[in-house]
């Protein structure tokens, strides 16, 4: 296929997301969405077990797969480009995306791109709530970063030292035999506290840490049992966190914007949090709808997208998955 | 009084008093956070960095002498210091003199730690060239600690500082840095260094894995 009819404002990309519990397949044509299906893996006790995701994932992506189309009203041989999330993430998972990325390009031949997972959520961040320059807050079970674009690169101005943020939450979660997702659970049972207990408060710089602030909310619970309180102290103290390390970015950077994104920005503290914080530096505080929050494929199908059509292109062996991939490693050259 | 800056914790404000330019840093209330949390942190930010402000000179970094704290506003009076922030000091010169001040940066560093003193927030902004010396300033999330794991992530604050906002030379600065660091801190300093790389391979998506 020629270049020219690639970079045609209808091309269709088709992109797969599988880095971690949910599978996901999104389609984007231009700017526009045409489909957003996924499916999301629960396991029946303790964390995500890599290898049962990655099964889930291949167990699902076919009726995924099946519902993107029928939902986007297109069928395989209309799809131009196949996208997939290379990194980061669980290994398994990422070779179980990849592996069904590579077959459906080669299947269909046309180009494939492997894209980056962080910066796949910035960039629906900013299709899905029109900011242009954001501060971006992503929080989710797997990653804790505060991003912005500076000369050519999504830079991480701070980050999490040990645990992300919702992998926090959810520990303690199942840890005082909350279901699963904890921070939903959590959400609710802090609504009913009327105590502020003290827990640490850890930020480094515009980096922080939350596994003291874990094992310091556990301990707590075995010493009082008290745990709408203890629910609402560990929101109060690990969203305080996040929003000063977000402050202390913003008057760093001097953006306009904040962008919160991943899956604890459904959290409405957190939200509120935030959005005192951005009027009084009278920046612009947007949140990513839910839907393209979570963990979606229409991320990554619309990131391919933009690579493609700035000239990136990737071989077969440049779509070897890589675990480690860090936000800042990508060459931005679609703005 | 003349707000000169408006940081993410405090405003700053600029004050002439019997001629002399003096400095009003103020902790504001942060309605996002709980009161009770909000006043402790304030606090103990105020109460900790001028006593560290003041330690610190004792160990040989310049830093900003202290007139008075009002702990109820939560306020610090300081002297001014007239001078350019490293921030954008480095951006503009040339590569040997910026080794140079980022070796004399490494130094102070290991004054700091020798003395028991964790900064907490070391970035370029936070550091301002003045008369020929390099003062330190907002010492907001500094602390006490002999602990090489605290140091460590002291370092390692600098060397992401550097990465983010100072990318086209990070390398090259934090290795001056280093430099000057091991001049002060002699053979502990490799034990510290080689802590920042292990602290920096227990975050995430660090490809470079360290064996102990």
């Amino acid at each position: 296929m020629s270049d020219t009819k690639l970079v045609n404002r209808l091309t269709i990309c088709l992109g797969v997301e599988g880095t971690a519990h949910t599978i996901g397949v999104g389609i984007v044509s231009g700017s526009k969405i045409l489909a957003n299906v996924s499916r999301t893996y629960v396991p029946t006790k303790g964390g995500i077990h890599p290898r049962e995701a990655a099964r889930f994932h291949a167990d699902k992506l076919k009726i995924v797969l099946e519902e993107a189309l029928q939902k986007s009203n297109i069928n395989l041989k209309q799809i131009d480009v196949i996208a997939f999330s290379i990194g980061p993430g669980l290994g398994p998972c990422l070779r179980t995306v990849a592996t069904a990325a590579r077959a459906l390009a080669m299947r269909l031949e046309v180009p494939i791109l492997g894209v980056n997972h962080c910066v796949g959520h910035v960039e629906i961040g900013r299709l899905t709530t029109g900011a242009q320059d954001p501060l971006t807050l992503y929080v989710s079970g797997g990653n804790t970063q505060v991003i912005a674009f500076e000369s050519g690169r999504y830079r991480i101005f701070g980050e999490t030292l040990d645990i992300a943020v919702g992998n926090c939450l959810d520990r303690f979660a199942r840890e005082v035999g909350l279901p699963h997702p904890g921070g939903p659970q959590i959400e609710k049972l802090a609504a009913q506290a009327n105590e502020y207990i003290s827990l640490p408060y850890s930020v480094k710089g515009m980096d922080l840490a939350f596994s003291g602030l874990l094992t310091a909310a556990s301990k707590e619970y075995y010493k009082t049992k008290k745990l709408p309180e203890i629910c609402y102290s560990l929101q109060e103290t690990a969203f305080a966190m996040l929003t000063e390390v977000t402050e202390r970015a913003l008057a760093h950077t001097g953006k306009s914007e904040v962008l919160l994104t991943g899956g604890v920005a459904a959290n409405k503290r957190l939200q509120g949090m935030l959005r005192l914080m951005s009027e009084e530096h009278n920046a612009n505080f947007l949140v990513v709808p839910f839907e393209y929050a979570m963990d979606n494929g229409t991320m990554i199908s619309w990131l391919g997208l933009l690579m493609l059509q700035h000239g990136v292109r990737h071989t077969i062996e440049e779509t070897a998955v890589r675990q480690r991939f860090r936000t800042d490693e990508v060459d931005v050259v679609w703005r | 009084m003349e707000l000169i800056r408006k940081g993410a914790e405090a405003n700053i404000l600029l004050e002439k008093r019997n001629g002399e330019k003096i400095v009003l840093k103020n902790r504001i209330q942060k309605k996002y956070r709980v009161p009770q949390l909000d006043f402790v942190i304030r606090d103990t930010r105020t109460k900790g960095e001028t006593k560290l402000i003041t330690d610190a000179r004792r160990a040989g970094v310049p830093t900003p002498i202290i007139f008075e704290i009002d702990r109820k506003n939560t306020t610090i009076v300081m002297q001014y210091i007239e001078g350019e922030r490293l921030r954008e000091l480095l951006e503009k010169l040339p590569d040997n003199q910026r080794a140079e001040i980022c070796e004399k940066v490494g130094q102070q560093i290991g004054k700091l730690h020798n003395s028991k003193i964790i900064h907490g927030d070391l970035t370029t902004s936070n550091m301002i060239y003045s008369r020929d010396c390099i003062y330190f300033i907002d010492f907001g999330l500094g602390y006490y600690s002999l602990d090489i794991e605290d140091q460590g992530v002291d370092l390692l604050l600098l060397k992401r500082a550097f990465l983010s906002t100072h990318y086209k030379f990070a390398d090259q600065a934090f290795e001056a840095v280093l430099r000057g660091y091991r001049k002060v801190l002699g053979r502990r300093a490799e034990a510290v260094i080689n802590r920042t790389k292990e602290i920096e391979a227990r975050a995430r998506y660090v490809v470079e894995r360290v064996t102990r």
